[in-house]
Order: C-alpha cells, then sequence, then structure tokens
C-alpha cells in the first residue's frame, strides 16, 4: 500500500509528467485551449496509461524482449480505441472536441515511456498505480495550463465568466501561438530554478524518464525509437526486464555525429 | 477541373493554413529536436515528405480495401500504427539494399520519424475526413511539405539566434519555442488564403 502511495505521489509531483519530464508535449499545446478540454485528455490519457501499465505488467514475463515495443504499442492502442468509443458513447461533446488527439493518444511518449521504464519490469499493482499517478499528474498539469489560457485568452474559467467587466481577452492565448509562448515561459521557469538549484550547489539533472529525457530532446531516443529492435544485439544493449529506469541507454556513435542535440546545460558544464 | 480545384485547396490548406506543426502540433518532437540546422532540418524534411505521402497513401489502401469493405473501421488506430511502424522499418530496409544513394540521404532520419505523431495523424484525418486514396496521398504530401517549410524555417532562425544575447533562462528551448509561436502567428495570416 505505501508502495502504492509512493507511485502516487511520484507521478504527481516528484516525476509529473509535463513540467518536471516535459512529456507529452503534442497533446499538452494541442487541448489546452480551455481547462475542461486539458481535464478531459488528462483524465483520458490516464485510463489509457493506467489500464497499458496493469496489462503490460502482467504480461512482462511473456512478452520477448525483441518485440516488445511491438506488444507495448498493440496493447496501447487496444485500451485506446476501447477509451474512444466509450467517448463517442458517453460523452459525444469531449470527444469532438479533443476530435483527432484521441486516437494520437497511441504515440503520447508519457505512455510508451512507462510501459518501458517502469511496467515493464514492475509487478502490476505498483504499475497500475504509477500509470494512476503519472496521469493524474498529467490531468492535473494540463487542467493548469487550460485554465491559464482560457482565463487569458477568453475570460472564462470551466466556461464560467470570471474576469472583471473591463478586462479585454488576450485572443492570442486562445490560439495556436499562444501555446507556444505558455510552454515557453514553462521551460523558462523550469530553467532558472534548474539554474539556482546549480548555483546553491544542488542536483539540477533531470530525472531520467526512461523514454527520452524530455519531448525537446526526442531525436534518438524514446518515443521515436525504432519499432522492431532487430539490430538490437549489435546497436544498443537490450534492456534487461529488472534493471533500473533510470538507466540510459547509450548513444549511438554514429548517430551522434550527424546530429547534434539540444542540451540544455551544454552552455554551462 | 473540379477535382483538380479540390486538389488544390487541399494542397494550400495542408501545407500553409492549417500547418501541421504549428497549428495542429503534430510533429512537434523533430520539429523543435532536428532544427539547429539547416542542412540536417532540410534532411528530416524531405525523409518526412517521403514516409508521410508513401504511409498516407498505404494507410489509404488499407483503410479502403481492408477496413471499410470487412467493416472494422473501429480498428483503424491499432492497424494504422502497426501498418506505419512496421512500413517505416521496411523501407529503411529496402532503401539500404536497393538504393544506398537515397539510403545515403534519408537513412538516418528514418528511424526517428517511426512513431512521429504527424504520420498517423494525417493516417487518421485523411479517414476521418472520408479523403480517397488519391486524395488523401496528396493530403500526406502537404501536410508533409507544411511540416518541412516550417522546420526548414525554424532552423534557419536558429541559426542566427545562436549568435544572440539571450537572458539566461530563456538560453536553449524557451527561446526557440517563442520564435515557434511568432512563426505560428505568422502562418495564422495565410488562413486569408482559403
Amino acid at each position: 500500500m505505501n508502495k502504492a502511495g509512493e507511485r502516487l505521489y511520484n507521478g504527481l509531483v516528484k516525476e509529473n509528467p509535463t513540467f518536471v519530464l516535459m512529456l507529452g508535449m503534442c497533446p499538452t499545446l494541442a487541448v489546452t485551449t480551455s481547462a475542461m478540454n486539458g481535464l478531459g485528455m488528462g483524465l483520458t490519457t490516464m485510463v489509457v496509461l493506467a489500464l497499458s501499465n496493469l496489462f503490460i505488467s502482467l504480461l512482462r514475463r511473456v512478452i520477448p524482449d525483441r518485440v516488445r515495443i511491438p506488444a507495448f504499442i498493440v496493447v496501447i492502442a487496444s485500451f485506446v480505441t476501447v477509451v474512444q468509443l466509450l467517448l463517442e458513447a458517453y460523452l459525444p461533446a469531449l470527444n469532438k472536441s479533443l476530435g483527432v488527439y484521441i486516437p494520437l493518444i497511441v504515440v503520447n511518449c508519457i505512455i510508451l515511456g512507462r510501459a518501458e521504464s517502469y511496467a515493464y519490469s514492475n509487478p502490476p499493482i505498483p504499475s497500475l498505480f504509477d500509470g494512476i499517478g503519472m496521469g493524474l499528474g498529467f490531468s492535473f498539469a494540463l487542467t493548469c495550463i487550460g485554465a491559464f489560457r482560457e482565463l487569458l485568452g477568453a475570460g472564462k474559467l470551466f466556461g464560467a465568466a470570471l474576469m472583471p467587466e473591463g478586462f479585454e481577452p488576450i485572443r492570442i492565448f486562445g490560439q495556436a501561438p499562444g501555446a507556444f509562448f505558455v510552454l515557453a515561459m514553462l521551460v523558462a521557469v523550469q530553467n532558472a530554478i534548474k539554474n539556482r538549484r546549480k548555483k546553491a550547489g544542488k542536483p539540477y539533472e533531470k530525472i531520467g524518464s526512461g523514454c527520452s529525457e524530455d519531448c525537446m530532446n526526442c531525436s534518438d531516443r524514446g518515443c521515436t525509437r525504432r519499432f522492431y529492435d532487430a539490430g538490437a544485439a549489435e546497436k544498443k544493449p537490450v534492456r534487461q526486464p529488472g534493471s533500473t529506469a533510470q538507466g540510459k541507454r547509450p548513444k549511438p556513435a554514429q548517430k551522434q555525429a550527424e546530429f547534434e542535440y539540444i542540451d540544455l546545460d551544454k552552455e554551462e558544464k | 477541373m473540379d477535382n483538380v480545384k479540390e486538389l488544390l485547396v487541399i494542397l494550400i490548406g495542408s501545407s500553409l493554413v492549417s500547418n501541421v506543426v504549428l497549428s495542429q502540433f503534430l510533429g512537434l518532437c523533430p520539429f523543435l529536436g532536428v532544427s539547429r540546422k539547416v542542412k540536417t532540418a532540410a534532411g528530416m524534411g524531405g525523409a518526412v515528405i517521403f514516409v508521410i505521402t508513401l504511409a498516407s497513401f498505404v494507410a489509404g489502401v488499407i483503410n479502403q480495401f481492408v477496413l471499410i469493405k470487412f467493416k472494422v473501421q473501429y480498428l483503424d488506430t491499432i492497424v494504422f500504427i502497426l501498418v506505419i511502424a512496421a512500413l517505416v522499418q521496411f523501407v529503411e530496409m529496402f532503401l539500404r539494399k536497393v538504393m544506398p544513394a537515397l539510403y545515403e540521404a534519408l537513412g538516418v532520419y528514418l528511424p526517428l520519424i517511426t512513431t512521429n505523431c504527424a504520420v498517423l495523424g494525417v493516417a487518421i484525418n485523411n479517414e476521418q475526413a472520408e479523403y480517397g486514396i488519391l486524395t488523401g496521398t496528396v493530403n500526406g504530401f502537404a501536410t508533409a511539405v507544411g511540416f518541412t517549410v516550417a522546420i526548414v524555417i525554424l532552423a534557419g532562425i536558429r541559426e542566427k539566434i545562436a549568435y544572440n544575447d539571450v537572458p539566461k533562462a530563456f538560453q536553449g528551448m524557451p527561446i526557440v519555442l517563442l520564435t515557434a509561436g511568432l512563426m505560428a502567428i505568422a502562418f495564422v495570416g495565410f488562413s486569408g488564403l482559403l
């Protein structure tokens, strides 16, 4: 039971997928035009995340290591389909406003990341709670961003007018460019905190998240990895089930020469 | 004639007006991750054009001849993601064996696109808009062109930003996101085109 509580806290605060890990940025930017949409997307993702974590954890001794990514994708896509059909039946309005982003939950790197880094190497109950915790963290973050954008962009919160009479809504926050600006501020705040921690001599490195360091450095890690690890043996060490979540995969040397990665800390190192 | 007009509208609409990254937020990862230099950005763009056009064609064929024929449209998400992911892997192997020159140019970028949400997004968009195979393929191509335009412009700006004096907290990603936001404002202007 203690373990479950720890997983919830971990997902909600310590490794919050949006504010700390910066994962799943596509839906974060796209659906947070209002607090309601953010909450809906967050909860939908949470259901898929919790169920797929549970089932991948139950199946972890059955899935062969080499085809684990396709297997994860099948499990995740099945739950997405189930959830999508349920939404269509019972919450058609929400389904309509989230549109194409519901099926796109399949490629949300939070889900694949948790499957790979936690559920595949841990027992079912903690995995379930890990999914719920991460999902709650994601919902919380999306609702916050949605509320902020709705308040500035339309002067409302959950559809209720909140701002005083004279307030002129800043329309741009409700539109696509506003999403980029809000995210830019979020990352800037994160950078500022990190800089200060560094100055104080505290550890400031991000917590590795299995899938990828974060959505900004997706290039060779995590969410864009090979579908089928055909060259797993020679290219990358295959992750052993049971290895720690923090274990970073070494970058393939040849690819590293080709790209440079955006490393927020590079200048300071 | 009507047909050509419809295709043109799709071409402009998908590449500029509702740009895949700047107004739909699909494919943000490569957009932000591989846009440091114009050259790599253009390479990525080329690979994305290749993969999305091919994938939307294949997804269109499967939609027409499997999903609709057997009335299993509710399986679309599962089928599309598996087909796309396998297709990209297959294309990579095929190019390496058959067209080494093209593989040299695009090969390194291909694995990065495997589970890129833009690819799946286009396939699902095509299905929901009930596009046929030709229209869907054109839509896929236009979307990918839009991606390429956006990523090359961003890379061009980032090459300049590298020499600017940016406030410390805004160094790295935040300034890139602000740039993307300003580009998005510019792209909103294209909505007057249609």
